[in-house]
């Protein structure tokens, strides 16, 4: 409770209260890496996949919810993927 | 010991032969400088994310090794000079994956804790989540 700056109930404020209208995918609490995962491979296209942008770029931690250490390693894993052609730099 | 991931993408034109004497090559070179080859694994055709000169799909091949390391500086230098090979990698794993093993034994040592007395990655989310 203590810990709940935001005013309780208010469902358009948006769970982070930053604007009115908020974004979609502020799922902040989406720990897909978390759950089990301790070994983050740059050859699982999938679960990267979950962590970049439309346009291909890495989502930052602020949007995904992800540990310091786990968006290093994501980072880490993108990067090795986009380099064998896994992933794609960039997309239009 | 340290165990590698080679990965390459040859060209999709490149005969099953001279894939296959390829990685045949590399395994001979690597138990040559003393390691050994854990696992071979043909991926097959792919589609590639962005296309490498022209090419838009390739054949990926994955090579899991076990060495001191001195086996590598031969076997990207035979990739580099093979023509068919498109792009390829090396990934050192081991320390990530002692990591993770320890990781994952941790967890289940200390496993009805859980709830709320400590979390365990002391991580933000656990009391906001729900709402």
């Amino acid at each position: 409770m203590a810990r709940n700056f935001d005013s309780e109930g208010s469902e358009r404020g948006g769970k982070f209260g930053r604007g009115p209208r908020g974004g979609s995918r502020r799922r902040r609490v989406s720990r897909l890496s978390a759950e089990k995962i301790d070994y983050i491979d740059y050859k699982d296209v999938k679960l990267l996949q979950s962590y970049i942008a439309e346009n291909g770029k890495i989502l930052p931690r602020r949007l995904t919810g992800v540990s310091a250490w786990q968006q290093r390693k994501l980072t880490e894993a993108i990067k090795r993927a986009r380099n064998i052609a896994l992933l794609p730099y960039t997309r239009y | 010991m340290r165990t590698y991931e080679v990965m390459f993408i040859s060209t999709p034109s490149v005969g099953e032969d001279d894939l296959a004497k390829l990685t045949s090559n590399l395994e001979t070179v690597i138990q040559e400088r003393g390691g050994t080859v854990t696992k071979t694994e043909n991926m097959g055709r792919r589609k590639l994310a962005y296309k490498i000169d022209k090419y838009d799909e390739g054949i990926y091949t994955l090579i899991y090794l076990e060495g001191s390391g001195r086996e590598i500086a031969e076997v990207e230098r035979r990739l580099r000079v093979t023509d068919f090979v498109i792009r390829h990698i090396t990934v050192r794993t081991d320390e990530d994956l002692k990591r993770a093993a320890k990781m994952k034994a941790k967890r289940k040592t200390v496993p009805a804790s859980a709830p709320a007395a400590d979390g365990v990655d002391a991580d933000d989310s656990d009391n906001d989540d729900m709402d």
